[in-house]
């Protein structure tokens, strides 16, 4: 019965029936479950089930990140011990992953290198939200002169080449795992900004925002009791878009050897180490593991994220 | 613990009474507003100087069609308009208080305890994501400094009395969950969460169909009583209003045109505008397939409104001078009946001169007496006999 609720949901909410005959069997059950009035509200949110796919992602996502926790507690090789009598060492039971072209464990150095992407990913959007998102926020509903000045702000800045940009602070500044975190943070402000703000311009005029001026709510109140909690779903969705965004420049940032320095691993470094001296040639497996995790992870967050939009997005239509 | 909170309440209720008796007049007296707006084709006159009152549980009804200002009114009294681009003169007294001189957060304190607003659409008048639930219960302690158990069992006590069944599992639901009916009492209960004195309605029932609107406005009505609050219904149907206001109002093109206790307004019409929006209420005995009566024409720019009576281009019985001078807010008769008409109707007949007999037809009413000269400005008197300037 589940999945006729739910094909008719998907139906009412397209507009299309398709083969779809009205006063089915079906059909009935369904009208039957709405008008026998439960009032467990769980029982009465149709919930369409996230799907294989986003279990499958968000294993990926959650393997991924509990591996980099517990790296130091894994019996796992030094991922800087090199091991001169196992080079180019193709997957077996000592190297489940091979190993590189100096004998180091791939499989360690893949594990020790996602912490390097996921502090950057997460870190730098979680920045980035805190900053740009309050910003958006406030900026939306308040609107004038501030609001002017900071879109006018963020619009100078998304107009700079983001990656050249980054590349010339790191250059210049030096290239520790906080700088990059603090620099890539900054270059995801202005997107967070934008999207928050565009959402909470959205809803400021809404009834229910007057409705609760109406009610004496502050402004503080209105906007992080009212408009916040609509804003969230959209922004958490593309915040975890942008956090794949940033692992991507942070491992384009490592292949061209700006972020942190060897030998600590990261995706794009081996990816880099992996690509030069021949060793796509002699040794593939080098470049295909890093790409291959930061390939499925980059999938199962942008997967996640779109999953998470589609089921928190209000359907006002629903009725 | 709990008589801590009462005496918070206790102290709450003794500020109100002292309030109450420190101003013994009108709830709410409203004194020529104005409310322009500034747009970039000119400034938009959507109320040009409204005076009116209401006393304590009493009902008034604001009518007019839509763009008639009525529900710039209701947002001007109360002060939620923005302040860019808006000019807003006249004086708003409520309660012991000047809202038109008050500061954001002085206003803050009188909104939701005072005075408070039910909403036109309440699909989009409730935060869709928040239970509804808590959006009663964050006024209730916002403004009655109480904890969330307290809350949460007033407001189960508030849906009760607005007629939700099962109040206690359906604060935990979301707006999406209810059907029309149920969420417009979700609203009501919301604005009168801290018993309020005032609430003003904004077409509480324009979204509703045609059974839930008598159970919604008989509920409001209902409470009303109860708690001996006054209400403003603000409505496009004179219909809603003719049974369940005291007074009405009736606005057009931004000005009250005719306002009188309700059982006045509708035996001793006036304005010929309310008696247009009269008889444009299909009746039940009319036989299927007549037309319906429509008043010709739309309402007038409110940029450029039109010189002297801003109804005469759809007026039937127009005549020169009320294309010239605009005609001013007085009495006949009953000192509350206010009208705005140089050839008031009198029994539903007009007192104009007949278009038809052509200009030369000899004078039959005693207000073509009006045709002769009389002073301007604003103490233009109609000669008429039966009729006295205010």
């Amino acid at each position: 019965m589940p999945d006729d609720r739910e094909l008719a949901e998907t139906h009412a909410s397209t507009g299309l029936l398709g083969d779809w005959v009205p006063g089915t069997a079906a059909m009935d059950e369904l009208v039957v479950s709405r008008q026998s009035e439960s009032l467990d509200s769980d029982d009465i949110l149709v919930k369409k089930p996230l799907g294989f796919l986003f279990w499958f992602a968000l294993s990926w996502v959650g393997l991924v990140v509990l591996l980099a926790v517990i790296a130091d507690l894994l019996p796992l090789a030094n991922p800087n011990f090199q091991n001169y009598s196992a080079i180019n060492a193709r997957p077996s039971f000592h190297h489940l992953l091979g190993t590189d072209d100096l004998g180091r464990d791939l499989l360690s150095r893949v594990i020790y290198g996602s912490r390097v992407s996921l502090i950057v990913g997460f870190a730098a959007v979680t920045i980035g939200m805190l900053v740009g998102g309050t910003l958006g926020l406030i900026s939306g509903y308040k609107g004038g002169r501030m609001d002017t000045w900071l879109n006018a702000g963020a619009f100078v800045l998304l107009a700079f080449p983001a990656i050249v940009a980054v590349i010339a602070i790191v250059a210049f500044w030096g290239h520790s795992l906080y700088k990059i975190t603090i620099i890539l943070s900054v270059a995801v402000i202005p997107l967070l900004y934008r999207v928050v703000r565009a959402s909470s311009l959205s809803f400021a005029n809404r009834d229910f925002v007057i409705a609760a001026r109406t009610m004496g709510a502050t402004s503080t109140r209105i906007v992080f009791r009212e408009i916040l909690p609509n804003v969230i779903p959209a922004a958490a969705a593309f915040g975890l878009i942008t956090v794949a965004g940033v692992i991507v420049v942070e491992g384009t940032l490592a292949f061209l050897g700006l972020s942190v320095a060897l030998p600590t691993p990261s995706w794009g470094n081996i990816i880099s180490e992996g690509a030069t001296n021949g060793n796509l040639q002699v040794n593939p497996f080098i470049m295909l593991w890093p790409v291959l995790a930061m390939f499925l992870l980059l999938l199962s967050i942008n997967l996640i994220g779109d999953r998470l939009r589609q089921r928190f997005d209000v359907r006002e239509g629903l009725l | 613990m709990t008589a801590r909170r009462q005496a918070k309440r206790g102290r709450g209720t003794l500020e109100f009474a002292d309030v109450g008796h420190a101003d013994d007049g009108p709830l709410l007296k409203v004194e020529d507003l104005h409310t322009w707006f500034r747009t970039s084709r000119g400034t938009v006159k959507a109320v040009d100087g409204v005076s009116l009152s209401v006393d304590q549980g009493q009902t008034l009804g604001i009518v007019g069609e839509s763009g008639s200002g009525k529900t710039v009114l209701s947002r001007s009294i109360m002060g939620l308009l923005p302040v860019r681009d808006v000019v807003r003169s006249g004086t708003v007294h409520f309660a012991g208080h000047e809202l038109t001189a008050m500061k954001p957060d002085q206003l803050r304190q009188v909104w939701g305890a005072e005075l408070s607003m039910i909403f036109q659409d309440p699909m989009t008048a409730l935060n869709p994501v928040k239970r509804i639930g808590r959006q009663v219960t964050e006024s209730l302690r916002l403004h009655l400094d109480i904890d969330r158990a307290e809350a949460t069992a007033m407001a189960i006590e508030l849906f009760r009395s607005v007629g939700i069944p099962s109040p206690e599992q359906r604060v935990r639901w979301y707006p999406f969950q209810l059907s029309g009916g149920m969420r417009q009492r979700v609203m009501i209960a919301i604005a009168l969460a801290c018993a309020p004195r005032l609430v003003m309605a904004d077409e509480p029932t324009t979204g509703l169909d045609v059974t839930v609107q008598a159970q919604i406005l008989d509920l409001l009505g209902e409470l009303q009583r109860e708690r001996h609050m006054a209400v403003i219904l603000v409505t496009h149907d004179l219909g809603v209003v003719a049974s369940r206001a005291d007074e009405i109002v009736v606005m057009y093109a931004g000005r009250i045109v005719e306002q009188a206790p309700t059982r006045t307004l509708f035996s001793d019409t006036r304005m010929p505008y309310t008696r247009a929006l009269m008889d444009s209420i299909p009746r039940l005995a009319d036989p299927s397939g007549v037309r319906l009566h429509a008043i010709a024409g739309r309402p007038p720019d409110m940029i450029h409104p039109p010189r002297g009576c801003r109804f005469a281009p759809r007026c039937p019985y127009v005549q020169d001078k009320c294309r010239e001078i605009e005609p001013p807010l007085r009495t006949a008769g009953s000192p509350d009946h206010l009208f705005a008409c140089w050839f008031p109707l009198v029994n539903g007949v007009s007192t104009a001169p007949m278009e038809s007999a052509g200009a030369g037809a000899p004078p039959t009413t005693p207000a073509t007496s009006a045709r002769a000269p009389i002073p301007f400005g604003d103490t233009a008197i109609n000669p008429d006999a039966e009729v006295q300037s205010p």
